[in-house]
Order: structure tokens, then sequence, then C-alpha cells
């Protein structure tokens, strides 16, 4: 299945089943770990990180503020060379236009890169609907995915984070491989099954990481140059792209993918950075048919809000990277193809609340995905406005005491956690307090708690809380005797001098 | 010199001994304190909840509140609220009453190591602490208030002291205000996973400038039965002080 959504079962459901997938936990972490010493190594290489980001935001800002121009030219220029540009609403216009696409050339045998957008509209099993047609992912991952019964994506960079070799090995073996579960050689038998098919093959089907407006050229980036062979062997060209992906010309490019593979995979350059279109009469490769897709498929309706800066996304998957909410509950906990922090701003905009209500509360707001992304999205922020948007616009309840919660705010602002405190604090609290020793004594001066009903629950079903004060101990308490000693200290300073 | 005290509610509810050693500090420092006394929260509960509506009373109140002196400092125990007050800039940017009053809030207030790092210049606040600790860097305090300095650079002079690195520091502890109470299954993996990395290090004491974070963290050790000493950075900076030893920046180390 893959649409944005990947899973039917509930939050809470998906959540459990994550925590119970240790390896999926203990890759996600290795992987993170790893990332936060090649990212900053290979973003301070470069020098200066914070004016790029600064850079990487203006441009990616500027091209969503004028978009429909940049559109425009973008697709004279595509005609220009000779290509076409189909502007698709939704996925299901952009399905049927590449369905007809592949009819009218009898295409049957299809050749995809790795691509989100395309697993966004859920076009790999559309197209085998048709009569007669394989559809063959080259992408190592995609492939993996793809033969393992089409599993879902769990990184927008890293698809197969949450597979170990030995999943892979056995996926591998109802192809024929015979061989050991060592990368290495999986990897030689998996090119060597799909190059065969890239000879064969004629349509080939990418996604697009910039398309540059002056050129009427697609960009893009991979890490093992299947994505050049999908575009230089096939007599027809595909490329599906979100309708953000643009950028004014080869310069602004330059920028962004010298940002996008440092934070992507903490590299200076991905292995193969491609510009292409058609081919052109002194070419001897390319396609000679090319085709482009840009979709909208909700996007639009972040433009001119104020989710509009979660457009200006490179797809870097960094943010992912250094989630700690994503780094336990994984791309499966999400329950959409895009996952992290970009997944969950993102989703609710293309897929809506009902579905998506629960991502923006998954976030501990500690900003670590605003702090590295590259075009500085504010992510956490965001991630507020969703809630701002579900509680006090949509009147969601989200599965907590709105009345209590809000009374907390216009009562006496004092945070849900301290509920107990707010009822009468040291007395209120009397009932559920313990005075027996705990193991952080020093920091629990007045008892502690070790099961709280309603609001608090949450916290002691996983924490003690510690007793609150005494209302003559409070600190405002002790302050004002405090202040009072003080005055009366001056005083007799005074009299005796 | 006078200096606001914004208590935060956490301390003033449940954690006096850090306000008490904050002020002893501020005070041994030479500032004049005084305690605004009709603030009460800096309204994160409830604005991250997304309650933005009912929050814009509670951010009045607490810019009337902090403002009602003649203060020249404001100065909290707490990294996240800091940054909350210094936010109150964008927050209310577009409050015609408010505006300009906020941001003047906002540009004289500071976390507490940040304000004697900083403001005061102090290198060496003359404390000593015979112990191993650790320190859990708080997200709010690096990213947002984007300080990252001063607390290591006033630890690393307190006598006695060894602070030994946390590994992933970076993580978050799984706290995130309401997050903790509304997302238990994922909060509990979070703060586990720094417990298990604050008992990596073999430290005995866990210090931050963060209380609701070391709450947070505390609890857990608690309920894990697992034994730490637990010191936000102004007990620790409060801690057998020697007026002796204290420093400033533009004083030579031996003097
Ligand atoms: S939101 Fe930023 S960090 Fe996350 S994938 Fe997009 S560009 Fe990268």
């Amino acid at each position: 299945m893959a649409t944005l959504s990947t899973s039917n079962e509930p939050f809470l459901t998906r959540i459990k089943e994550s925590e119970a997938d240790k390896f999926m936990q203990k890759s996600v972490a290795k992987a993170q770990d790893a990332q936060w010493e090649k990212r900053p190594a290979s973003r301070k290489e470069l020098g200066h990180w914070e004016d790029w980001r600064n850079l990487g935001e203006q441009i990616r800002q500027h091209v969503i503020k004028y978009l429909p121009d940049y559109l425009e030219e973008f697709s004279d220029n595509v005609e220009k060379r000779g290509g076409h540009v189909f502007f698709a609403q939704t996925d299901k216009d952009a399905v049927a236009y590449i369905k007809k696409i592949a009819q009218q050339k009898q295409a049957h045998k299809i050749v995809k890169s790795k691509s989100m957008v395309t697993t966004e509209i859920n076009l790999d099993k559309e197209l085998l609907k048709l009569p007669d047609t394989s559809v063959l992912e080259t992408d190592l991952a995609e492939f993996i995915l793809e033969e393992d019964n089409w599993d879902e994506p769990t990184h927008i960079v890293f698809p197969t984070l949450h597979k170990n070799r030995d999943q892979i090995r056995k996926i591998f073996q109802k192809l024929g491989y015979k061989g050991s579960n060592e990368p290495g050689e999986m990897a030689k038998f998996a090119r060597h099954y799909l190059r065969r098919s890239f000879l064969e093959a004629d349509l080939g089907i990418t996604g697009c990481n910039f398309a540059i407006a002056d050129q009427g050229m697609i960009n893009l980036v991979t890490n093992e140059g299947n994505a050049d062979l999908t575009m230089a062997i096939p007599d027809t060209q595909v490329v599906v792209m979100g309708m953000e992906r643009i950028v004014p010309s080869l310069k602004e490019a330059e920028v962004m993918d010298n940002m996008l593979s440092r934070s992507a995979v903490g590299q200076k350059l991905t292995s193969y950075c491609t510009f292409a279109g058609p081919q052109t009469a002194d070419e001897s490769d390319g396609p000679k048919d090319f085709y482009v897709v840009i979709l909208d498929n909700g996007r639009s309706k972040a433009l001119g809000t104020d989710f509009e800066p979660a457009l200006q996304c490179i797809r870097c998957g960094s943010c992912l990277n250094v989630c700690p909410v994503y780094r336990h509950i994984g791309g499966h906990g999400y329950g959409s193809i895009y996952p992290g922090p970009i997944g969950a701003v993102l989703s609710p905009i293309l897929g809506g609340y009902e579905k998506f209500k629960d991502l923006p509360f998954a976030c501990s707001l500690n900003a670590a995905c605003t702090d590295t992304c590259p075009v500085k999205i504010p992510l956490h922020k965001l991630l507020i406005k969703h809630r701002e948007v579900m509680m006090d616009k949509m009147k969601i309840d989200h599965s907590f005491n709105n009345v209590l919660m809000k009374g907390a705010g216009v009562a006496t602002a004092t945070p849900i956690v301290f509920n107990i405190a707010l009822k009468g604090g040291y007395l209120g609290s009397a009932p559920l307090a313990k005075k027996s020793k705990t193991s952080v004594d020093n920091f629990f001066h007045y008892g502690h708690i070790e099961w709280a009903p309603s609001l608090a629950k949450g916290w002691t079903d996983v924490r003690s809380l510690p007793r609150p004060a005494k209302g003559s101990e409070n600190f405002r308490s002790w302050y004002k005797k405090h202040q009072a000693a003080k005055q009366a200290q001056a005083k007799e300073e005074h009299d005796n001098g | 010199m006078k200096v606001a005290i914004f208590s935060t509610c956490i301390v003033d509810l449940m954690f006096p001994n850090i306000g008490q050693a904050m002020v002893e500090v501020l005070e041994r420092f030479g500032c004049e304190t005084s305690f605004p006394s009709k603030q009460i929260c800096c309204g994160q509960p409830t604005y991250n909840s997304g309650y933005h509506k009912e929050t814009q009373k509670v951010f009045h109140n607490e810019v009337d509140a902090l403002m009602s002196s003649d203060a020249d400092y404001i100065v909290g125990p707490a990294g996240s609220c800091v940054a909350m007050l210094r936010e109150y800039k964008n927050l209310l940017k577009d409050d015609p009453q408010y505006a300009d009053k906020a941001a003047a809030m906002a540009d004289k207030t500071y976390e507490f190591s940040q304000f004697l790092y900083r403001i005061l210049g102090v290198r060496d606040a003359g404390a000593q602490l015979d112990a191993v600790a650790t320190y859990h860097r708080s997200c709010h305090m690096t990213r947002l208030l984007r300080e990252r300095q001063a607390p290591y650079e006033l630890l690393s002079n307190v006598k006695d002291l060894q602070v030994v690195p946390l590994p992933r520091a970076e993580n978050c502890c799984g706290f995130g205000g309401t997050f903790s109470v509304k997302e238990p299954q994922i909060s509990r993996q979070m703060v586990d996973e720094k417990v298990n990395d604050i008992l990596s290090t073999k430290a005995s004491v866990l210090i931050s400038a963060d209380p609701s974070c070391l709450m947070n963290i505390a609890g857990r050790f608690s309920r894990r039965n697992e034994k730490i000493k637990i010191m936000h950075i102004a007990e620790v900076l409060n801690h057998n002080v020697d007026p002796a030893r204290i420093r400033f920046a533009d004083q030579p180390v031996n003097v």
C-alpha cells in the first residue's frame, strides 16, 4: 500500500510495535549516533554553516513566494527543449497521466529510481495493474522493499533503516541469491540483477531533487548512480516532482546540492549528481520523450498560511536523524511515508488532521530538528501551530482533559504536571504522598508520589513525582522571610551605625 | 545592580532550595534582588499544548508582573522558561498594548548561569564540591536560548569538582512539558536512555540548569531505584563558597 498513510493501526499500537522491534530501534540509534559525528564535521568543512543556512532559507523562501512564476518559467523551458509538462492536482491525476503514457508508449518494462513522491501517489502498484507490465525499483533500498512484498519505507533518505542484513539476505534468496549476509556481496548481487533490467527497460521513472527553472532541467542526487541509468537508457522518461521542488537557476541548485548531501549523509557531494533533460541532437543518450509531472496533492494548501515554510523542505532527512522521538518510534510509529519532524508537520497538511492528529503531539519540542534544518524551517514551532489549529480553532479534544487544561491557562497558568500542587499543594497531595526513602532523596525533600490520578497519571506511570513544598516553605514564602531578615539587619546596621 | 527574580512556577512550588541558592549567589555578587509577587508562570504548558487564546492572559500577567519593578535585569533558574520569556518578543509582537513592553522585558531577561557568566563576568564563583558529576544540557537552554558555554565554564572552575562528559548529551531527556504526561510511552523510552547514559558515566551527581529536566530524570531514577544525587547549577555554585576563590573575567587566573 503506499500512499501517504502507511498504517491503519492506532497510534498507540504503532508505538508499542516499534518498541518491540528492538532491531529497528538499535539500527536507528546507531545511524543517528553516526550522523551526529559525520554531519557536523562535513558542514564544518564547508565553513560558515550558519551563513549557508541563511542563504538556503532565502533561496527556498524566495522560490515558494514566487512559485507560480517559477513553475511557469520551468515548464516553458522544458517545452522549449521538446519535453512535456503536466500539472497534477491530485495523486489520481498524476497516476492516470503516467499510466496513459505507459500505454501510449506500449511500455512493459518500467524501471524506477528512488522517489518519495511516487511512493506518495502509490505509483508502483498502480502501474502494475496495467497488463503485462513489470516495475522495478533500482535504488538498492527501494529494491529491497519492493522484493519484500512492497514493504513501507521508514526513512526518507534511508528507506530500509528498519531492516537487518539477515532479513535482506532472506529477501534476496527468493531471487536466487546464495551468498552470505555481507552487505557488499548482497549489493553486488542486486546490482547484477538490476543492470540486466536497465537494458531491457522501455520507460524510466525518477523523482527530482531540484528542477532548474531557467534551464528546464532536472537535478538528481543519488548515491548509487542508478538514477542516471534510469534516465539515460530507456527511450521514455517520466519525472515526478512535488510542485515546490524548484530552484531559479544552476547557481542555486549548486548551493542546495552542497547543503543537501552534507545534511543527508554527512558527506561532501553524493556520488552522483546529474542534471538532465530530453536528449538533444548532439547527445548519444538520454530520453527521446521526456515528461515532467508536477504534483500538488495538497501542497498548495500550505501556501500563504503559517505552514508555508514546510514547503522549503529539501528532503535531506537530517531532522529525522536528530529526532529523539523518531529514534524510538521509527518510521512505522508515524504511520506516514513522511516520518520524523518534517513528517509530523507535513502529513497533517497533505493528509488532514483526522488521519494524522497524533503526530504534532508526539514531540517533546526539543528543537533539535529546527536547529539542524539546512533551510531553517521552524519545525517545532510549526508543530505547536498544528496544536493550536486543533485545540483553539477546530476544538479537537486530543484525548486530554480540555477543561482542566484550559483551567490551568485561565485561572492559574500552572502546568498540569503540578496539578496536584495546584489542588492544594502539600496538603492536597497528602493522601498520595509517601515518606519512604527514594534513590534520589536529596531532590525529593517533601516526599514522593508514586501514583496520581487524572492528568498527572501519565507522569506517575513512568516516574515518581516529588511532593510539592509546604506552603510555608515554598520559594515565595522563603523569599519573604529572607527579605524581612535582610531589612531587619539593614535597620540594625543603620541604627547602630 | 537590581535584579528581579523570575522564580518559575516549578521552583516556586516544588524546589524552593533552587531558588534560595540562586538568590544567595546573586546577592553574594552584590545584586539587589526583588521578587515580583504577581508572577505565576511563563505560559509554556498551555501555549505549547495549543491553547493560544487562553495563554495570552498568562503572557500579559507575566509581563506586567516582571516589569512592575525598576530592576535592571530579570534572572531565572531555568533555561527553558527564560527562553520562553525571550520568545515573548515574537509572540506578542502584534499585540499593540504589550509589544514594546514584552520586547523590553525579553531584552533584560537572563538564565542564572548565563547572567553570572555574561553580565557579571564571573568565572569562578568560589564554590567547592568534592564529586564526580555529569551535566545535562537542556535542549531549550542550548537550542532556544543558545547558551552553550556559561554553565560548562562555571562548573569547570568549581574546586574539586570533576565533570565527566555525558554521552549523547544532545538527546532530549523526554520531559517536553505536557509531552511527558500525554505521551508517557514515548517519554519513558527517552528518559530511560538518558538514565542509562548518565549511569554509564559513573558520576555520583547530576547537574543541570533546568529544574524540569531534573525533575523528569530524577523521577525516573527514583522509579528505577537507581541512586544519584541531583543538583541544580545554582546549588553547586552556592556550595562551600570561599570568597577568596571568586574570580572575574577581567582577572588573571593566578591572583
Ligand atoms: S525539514 Fe529541513 S531537516 Fe527536515 S528533511 Fe526537510 S530540509 Fe531536511
